[in-house]
């Protein structure tokens, strides 16, 4: 919302400055987003004289003026412009003043040898208007040395304030006026509208046509006829201020909607009554009318729009916009004026549908006044006598203009138990009253009555909200808020927002760098990645590669690994730690982590080094990721098993599973399978796993901190070595865990350290070596005993895995 | 053979097998000398030998000469030896030398980085943890109803369509599920779920389909919520500006509260932090600016009864700011679009190291 300081001053009696008033605007809610201040931004400019115009001795095109500015002496300006001559006045900028126009602080200049101090300016370099052609000519009377603006009355600062949706009655000056004439700024000026008496009765009647639950769709229509008008431009003063808010001015006729519209909230409508056919119609468009509208453009209509009709058609579209076919021009003689009430909610529907946005809809769907329906239209009426002249017919009202009383019974001590603000009863009850409502009742509960202006104040809250923000929210004192308990701060974090955190600095330690991807990502992507489900793709996507929820972190992390690689950066490691997306039901948003390595980007570092270049990733660093990340977040091993292959998004051989029991898979591990990462244009190697923390098996909740009780030999651990041939496709952890169960109560550990395949060892077996700590507890083993558990362990893994001892 | 001249002889075989210790250059040489000396049929144990041919005197007084050659040459041996042992270690050391200004390779908890949306996170749930805030958390896919309807947007309200909202298609009951555009909703399910008092804040992802230089499609929010039977607006005023001073780790903040709308407060009010904004960089406590940091207010009587709270026995407030925005102010990135690109450039710049944990204790920053 934007208007101009004098404009205020036409409903506000007010010697406040400019900068208090837009103090006070923000302080009341009504954000100051921008001051435009001509005379502040335009200061330098000043009106001077050309004494004496020369002929630049050495350009055809320039000229050597003589100025006086209304100092001592002369200026000398070397100037270009064809229009530059003696006796002339114009305006003068001297050197060190900006010129918005051009962008740029005047210099001293020698033009082609001839000094120039200053500028002679046209009305594009001070940015008032488009004309570029030549200097400014002012008038002979033209006082020298004033400042340009304060002579041409261009001076007038002009506000732009941010309104809030709630806040109808400040889309007009005349409310801002009395929003700021409450806070004390200055005295709200009363503008008595007396209707004018009809000459004649309305040769056109209005008819609401509507079923009986369509009806508050057009609750009330007014309409007047002014016969005889003489619609030209506008006066100067209003042409003005339309442009200071940056309406362009077109004729009387509309530039009088359009004040209107500004000066009280209060938007209108007028046709030229010879091109209406007939009487006029307010209904529900036909599905497929079509208007061509005031802005050159034709839109189709569907039943939700509420449009004015004549006997040939549609010629407005209520609330939004008019149409081209009735609207007014110079040629129009009988003008008929339009006040309408619309429903708030089908004007912003039907704006939004249509994709107009009005400075008509922009009031409507806020909700206007009722009570200044009629007003409106007899102000209206006003300006076009004022300015066109004409008779007025009888003002015809097609429905009912509705009287909402909305009476608030207001125990004030509300003021102090919402906000801790303790005010006198008096300067409450003064607040509400300067702002419009009525206060009954003399204790301290009172029956507040709401201003028909005031759609948005429904209850107590908002009474209070507007003593306080007229009394100033500045004058609430901070109160301490006492803690619930007097104890040392508790833990507040649950088990999963305490895991999220671990996880996050256990894969950072890791030398992995948390990304942040977007939550949705293509359909493609989503489905090749498991997801892609309808439910979970967005009806208005903002792109078309952000159309679906992404239903694992890795699309996301390898699409980055792939940017970065684009960029050079082929080593790198990223982790996400954030939700995805199974289905559409709250339980279906799960927390996952999720880290990828590529290229050389090993745990102890990337690329070529002196000591050794790092190799490949490959599938064992997302392992040791995920097992790293799993430590850091206490989830004990045992239990959990690591079952060879993965998701379709994996390596089939190079991938596993890990799972508590075949039921509770919490997550995969693997090299990425080489189809995606063709998918994806990525031509390095690319690992990673994902897990679902939500999924990892919550820690026993234990009744005591206590450490169970630590067993430690006095006897030395010794470590005996086997290997064995196994068929290739004998996972190690099956050989490992039956050496672990040949006997347990000596065993204290159980590696691989060597598999071998090649010369010696049959095709299709692999040779696994182990080595197998013992530790004894009781006393120090025998050759024998060594033997025998030994020969028990050989037994076991042969039983269970089809193993000979490598001889 | 005279006692004079036997003695001569002694002093000329101790000097003889001295200067051999000297001479030898290594342990075998050395052990060469010893055994030509002092061994079975070295030179000092062939003059030993003699002793038993002697008369008692003469064995007396030459058993002891020879006896103090005999000493003499051990000690200089050990000694010697010592010495070549020292000799030896620091040739070998010598030869062990390298260039230790050759360079290591990164470490691992040096290189990994915490992204600045989750170190801030980290930060304000020190800072709320300490004044009784719990976090909750919620379903970025909203119920309409969670995300408007309870929290007073009237349907077909204006205020609505400023959200920007991005819709899934209805389901076969007609429901249109939608990402929450703000973490509100989970203040309605806290509120459905938990009597008062209630204090939480609530962490989260948000969504609204806009995209701009200032704008993306995804963003993160921090809300707050008090209800119990007092907290007023003064109490609010409090804990934003407790919560500024500490997050800015400034001593001072002035803050403006400016009376603004939301559908699910009232009052409600946007704040400004005052700041400088001398050669490009925001400081906070200083200066003639102001900068927008968060909106708040009283939460309306309508939400509370739409979440079976009384609005005549319990009260309370609400708050809330973009998590990427106070990292941005308060670490200085100039541009939020890269907080989401991963560029591995930009988070190994604005990252943080692993171990550095933000606490009340140690300090929010390192």
């Amino acid at each position: 919302m934007k208007f101009t300081l004098s404009w205020l001053k036409d409903h506000l009696d007010t010697s406040a400055s400019l900068e208090e008033i837009c103090e006070a605007l923000t302080k009341i809610g009504l954000e100051v987003e921008s001051v435009d201040d001509p005379a502040a931004k335009l200061k330098d400019f000043i009106v001077a004289r050309v004494i004496e115009a020369k002929q630049h001795p050495d350009a055809d095109r320039l000229r050597v003026c003589m100025v006086d500015t209304g100092a001592k002496e002369p200026v000398q300006v070397v100037c270009g412009a064809p229009n530059a001559r003696t006796g002339m006045k114009g305006v003068f900028s001297p050197v060190g003043t900006y010129i918005p126009g051009k962008d740029m602080t005047l210099g001293k200049g020698v033009i082609r040898g001839v000094e120039s101090n200053g500028m002679l300016c046209s009305g594009a370099e001070m940015q008032l208007s488009d004309d570029h052609d030549g200097i400014l000519d002012l008038p002979e009377d033209a006082p020298v040395g004033e400042i340009y603006v304060e002579f041409a009355k261009l001076s007038d600062p002009v506000i732009e304030i941010g309104l809030t949706p709630n806040r109808p009655d400040a889309t007009g000056v005349h409310g801002i006026a009395r929003d700021l004439a409450s806070a004390g700024i200055g005295k709200l000026k009363g503008h008595a509208i007396k209707p004018s008496e009809g000459k004649f009765p309305c040769p056109v009647s209005v008819t609401l046509d509507f079923a009986d639950e369509d009806k508050h769709l057009a609750p009330a229509f007014a309409l007047r006829m002014v016969r005889g008008v003489t619609n030209s431009t506008s006066p100067e003063w209003m042409q003005k201020r339309l442009r200071a808010i940056g309406l362009r001015p077109i004729n009387a006729l509309v530039d009088i909607t359009n004040y209107v519209t500004f000066d009280r909230g209060r938007p209108l409508h007028v046709f030229d009554a010879a091109k209406v056919t007939g009487n006029l119609v307010v209904r529900r468009a036909k599905d497929g009318e079509k208007i061509l509208a005031l802005d050159g453009k034709t839109y189709e209509l569907a039943s939700e729009t509420v449009v004015i009709a004549d006997d040939k058609g549609v010629e407005s579209i209520a609330g939004i916009m008019g149409g081209e076919e009735s609207g007014c021009d110079e040629s129009t003689k009988d003008v008929l004026i339009e006040s309408a009430l619309w429903d708030p909610m089908n004007i912003a529907r039907s704006g939004r549908d249509l994709g107009i946005i009005t400075d008509a809809r922009y009031r409507f769907e806020r909700g206007i006044d009722p009570a200044f329906c009629v007003p409106g239209a007899e102000l209206a009426t006003h300006l076009v006598m004022d300015l066109c002249g004409g008779e007025p017919s009888e003002l015809i009202v097609a429905g009912e203009v509705p009287n909402p009383v909305n009476r608030i019974e207001f125990p004030l001590g509300e003021v102090e138990r919402l906000t801790g603000l303790e005010l006198p009863r008096e300067e409450k009850i003064e607040t509400l009253q300067k702002l419009g409502f009525t206060v009954e009742g003399t204790g301290n509960n009172v029956a507040v009555t709401v201003p028909t202006w005031r759609p948005d104040v429904e209850g107590k809250a908002d009474l209070v909200e507007e003593v306080v923000r007229i009394a100033g929210v500045d004058r609430v004192a901070s109160v301490p808020l006492a803690r619930m308990e007097a104890t040392v701060a508790k833990p507040i974090l649950t088990v999963l927002q305490r895991r999220t955190s671990q996880a996050r600095r256990a894969l950072a330690a890791q030398g992995l760098v948390e990304a942040v991807n977007w939550s949705f990502i293509s359909k493609d992507r989503a489905e090749m990645f498991g997801g892609g489900k309808p439910e979970l793709a967005l009806a208005n996507p903002i792109a078309s590669d952000l159309s679906d929820m992404r239903p694992s972190l890795m699309p996301g992390l390898v699409a980055a690994v792939g940017r970065n690689a684009d960029r050079g950066y082929r080593d790198v490691g990223l982790f996400e730690v954030g939700q995805i997306f199974l289905g559409a039901g709250e339980r279906d948003q799960r927390q996952a982590a999720a880290a990828v390595r590529s290229g050389t980007a090993k745990l102890a570092g990337s690329g070529r080094h002196w000591a050794g270049a790092s190799k490949s990733i490959d599938v064992f660093d997302a392992k040791t990721d995920a097992m790293a990340m799993l430590g850091a977040l206490g989830v004990a091993a045992q239990g959990m098993a690591v079952v060879p292959g993965g998701p379709s998004w994996l390596h089939p051989g190079r991938s596993g599973t890990l799972q508590f029991g075949p039921k509770n898979i919490i997550g995969h591990f693997g090299e990425l399978h080489p189809a995606v990462l063709e998918a994806f244009d990525i031509d390095v190697p690319v690992c990673g796993f994902e897990i679902i923390l939500d999924a990892v098996p919550a820690p026993r909740a234990k009744p005591t901190k206590v450490k169970p009780k630590l067993d430690m030999s006095e006897f030395m651990a010794l470590e005996r070595d086997f290997a064995f041939i196994v068929d290739r496709s004998v996972n190690a952890a099956d050989i490992l865990r039956a050496a672990q169960s040949a006997e347990r109560s000596l065993l204290a550990g159980v590696n691989v350290f060597d598999i071998y395949e090649g010369t010696g060892i049959p095709e299709g077996k692999k040779s696994v070596a182990i080595s197998v700590t013992l530790q004894p507890r009781e006393k120090t083993l025998t050759d024998a005993e060594i033997e025998a558990v030994a020969g028990k362990i050989v037994a076991e893994v042969t039983k269970k895995t089809g193993a000979t001892l490598r001889g | 053979m005279s006692d004079l001249e036997s003695m001569s002889d002694l002093e000329t075989l101790q000097s003889e097998i001295l200067s051999a210790v000297a001479a030898a250059s290594d342990e075998a040489a050395l052990e060469a000398v010893r055994v030509g000396a002092l061994g079975k049929k070295g030179t000092v144990s062939a003059k030993l030998a003699t002793l038993g041919k002697m008369s008692p005197e003469e064995r007396k007084t030459a058993g002891a000469a020879i006896n103090v050659v005999k000493d003499t040459v051990t000690s200089a041996i050990a000694n010697r030896r010592t010495v070549l042992k020292q000799i030896a270690l620091e040739a070998r050391l010598a030869s062990e030398t390298v260039d230790v200004t050759l360079p290591v390779r990164e470490p691992a908890a040096a290189t990994g980085r915490i992204h600045p949306i989750s170190q801030v996170m980290d930060e304000l749930a020190a800072i709320f943890a300490d004044m009784g805030f719990s976090i909750a958390e919620g379903p970025d896919v909203e119920q309409d109803d969670y995300n408007f309807t309870k929290l007073n947007f009237p349907e077909g309200h204006p205020a609505r369509e400023m959200h920007d909202t991005f819709f899934f298609n209805p389901d076969e009951n007609g429901q249109r599920k939608l990402l929450r555009t703000h973490t509100s909703p989970v203040q309605v399910r806290t509120m459905l779920n938990q009597k008062p008092p209630i204090r939480v804040i609530c962490p989260g992802r948000t969504y609204r389909c806009d995209s701009d230089q200032t704008h993306t499609p995804m963003f993160h929010q921090v809300e707050g919520l008090v209800i119990d039977k007092t907290a007023h607006l003064g109490n609010l005023k409090w804990i934003l500006e407790e919560f500024c001073k500490a997050f800015f780790e400034v001593p001072n903040v002035t803050m403006r509260f400016r009376p603004s709308f939301f559908p699910f407060t009232e009052p409600s009010m946007e704040v400004d932090i005052q700041c400088s904004r001398k050669g490009g960089e925001i400081r906070f406590g200083e200066g003639e600016d102001w900068l927008e940091i968060l909106g708040c207010g009283m939460v309306h009587a309508n939400v509370l009864r739409n979440c079976g709270i009384d609005p005549d026995e319990y009260q309370g407030f609400a708050w809330g700011m973009g998590i990427d925005r106070i990292a941005m102010l308060k670490y200085g990135m100039p541009d939020l679009r890269p907080f989401f690109e991963a560029d591995v450039r930009w988070l190994s710049h604005y990252g943080f190291r692993p171990l550095d944990l933000p606490t009340l204790a140690g300090g929010l920053t390192s």
